[in-house]
């Protein structure tokens, strides 16, 4: 199968057009948030404060990187478990986020959102952090340097490999591989 | 008696700390290769020659093998007749964290409260594990263990009647439920017996075997094969994209237990199973 290419900010079109299953190239901007940024994004729209960050149309990457060493754009950026960020993720849906890169299940409050939202969840590879890094060519703080590998980083990434895993028609990856190479019974 | 210094535990512990995080054992890597060669998923085999690719890349730049750098599990095995000189053991120990991981370039992942949440900012305190052991030598251990496949462990108090059924299941639904979290292909750790503590670190203790090593007792050997072969049934595959490789290795430990009791506690690990030792 023939990799997508996309590049954010993303387009409705671009969003659309993703199905579970593909496997996507990313070149462009994409934003890092944890936890403790996510709670602060949510904390602000709740307080209808301005973001640092414009929303609107980009990515959020699930990662704390590992320090740079000397030379180093980066240290290893693999991704972090997405479920930790379920409870503030349809909130940023409305502010205009279109894509989120992470690993692992998403809630099924998260995934109405990608559907009513018009987003898309993909998964980059757990633990291949080493050759995640490689694709990172810029990168800086953009906000909350406080929380040291947890603040908002802005990174450049060139050719980004990940699948999608939820797409905007309610496809969900992960449902799909289980039952198809699943021996076992579903009780 | 063995006079080891201070300094010297300091040393070999942010040795260790810097190998395993850069390193993945051969261990593993065999097992990477066996899972390539039995995933019969097109896009489950992409995933673990990624994966394979990825330890390559980390031990030829010596960069850390995932960006989760993990809490510095700290095993020590310290000989009855060992006398350790100019500080206590605990110190040095976290010196040596201290050290690896902010020369290693390794992420710090430890808060200080968890509920105030401040990192510590040099990934101390290390989870410290001290045995005393016959003999005049000190063994360290050093496991880094990240929290995405720690945070989908489970335990269970199991009454002695559920017996072997009871543990298989709850061994299974424990990976079920974990689907895709704990970065799969997992190495799946099983602590039977003891108490509610002793299960628990019987089951990430059985993490430090070589991966897919059988466990001595034959018995057990068999009900490991048992485990691995339901769990690799479930069809969770590499990275929970679908696939027949679901875990590496299953390791059950046991311990005698009280009369009234069974527990269970199921440890995950991911495919970067670290851990480096030095025996002084």
């Amino acid at each position: 199968m023939d990799n997508k290419r996309i590049n954010p900010p993303l387009s409705e079109e671009e969003v659309t057009a993703l199905r579970a299953g593909d496997k996507v190239l990313i070149s462009g901007v994409v934003y890092t948030a944890r936890d403790a940024a996510h709670q602060r994004l949510v904390h602000l729209l709740e307080q209808g404060q301005k973001l640092p960050i414009e929303l609107s149309g980009q990515i959020i990457y699930y990662v704390g990187p590992a320090p740079a060493k000397p030379g180093q754009i980066i240290g290893s950026a693999g991704p972090t478990t997405s479920s930790r960020m379920d409870p503030f993720t349809p909130q940023l849906l409305k502010a205009g986020l279109k894509g989120m890169i992470g690993k692992g299940l998403r809630s099924a409050e998260v995934r109405q959102a990608i559907k009513d939202y018009k987003a898309v969840y993909m998964a980059a590879l757990g633990g291949a952090a080493a050759l995640m890094a490689k694709c990172i060519t810029k990168v800086e703080v953009v906000a909350y340097q406080d929380l040291g590998t947890e603040a908002i980083h802005r990174l450049e990434v060139v050719n980004l490999p990940v699948i999608v895993v939820n797409d905007c028609l309610g496809n969900d990856l992960y449902e799909q591989g289980f039952l198809k190479y699943r021996l076992t019974p579903l009780h | 008696m063995k006079l080891i210094t201070y300094q010297t535990i300091v040393a070999e512990v942010k040795k260790l700390c810097i190998e395993a995080n850069y390193f993945l054992g051969d261990d593993v890597k065999t097992a990477l290769k066996t899972a390539w060669h039995n995933e019969i998923s097109p896009l489950g085999k992409e995933i673990l020659s990624a994966l394979y690719r990825n330890s390559l890349i980390a031990s030829e730049e010596q960069v850390p093998i995932c960006q989760d750098t993990g809490t510095a599990v700290v095993f020590l095995e310290i000989g009855q007749d060992v006398r350790i000189e100019g500080g206590y053991i605990y110190d040095a120990v976290n010196e040596g964290v201290r050290q690896g991981y902010t020369e290693g370039y390794l992420r710090k992942s430890m808060v200080n409260h968890p509920l105030c949440r401040r990192n510590t900012g040099d990934n101390t305190p290390a989870i410290i594990h001290a045995e005393i052991v016959p003999g005049n030598q000190l063994a360290i251990t050093v496991a880094p263990k990240g929290g995405g496949s720690e945070n989908m462990s489970a335990l269970a108090m199991l009454t002695p009647s559920a017996g072997w059924t009871g543990v298989k299941q709850f061994v299974i639904e424990t990976v079920r439920k974990a689907g895709a979290n704990p970065c799969p292909p997992l190495i799946v750790g099983v602590g039977i017996g003891g108490n509610f503590e002793k299960a628990a670190l019987l089951a990430k203790k059985s993490l430090l075997r070589e991966v897919g090593s059988p466990n001595r007792d034959a018995e057990l050997a068999e009900l490991e094969k048992e485990l691995i072969k339901e769990i690799n049934n479930l069809g969770i595959g590499p990275q929970g994209f679908g696939g027949s490789v679901t875990a590496l290795a299953v390791h059950i430990e046991l311990y005698p237990c009280h009369i009234a009791s069974l527990p269970v506690a199921v440890n995950l690990n991911c495919h970067v199973a670290r851990h480096k030792s030095v025996i002084l």
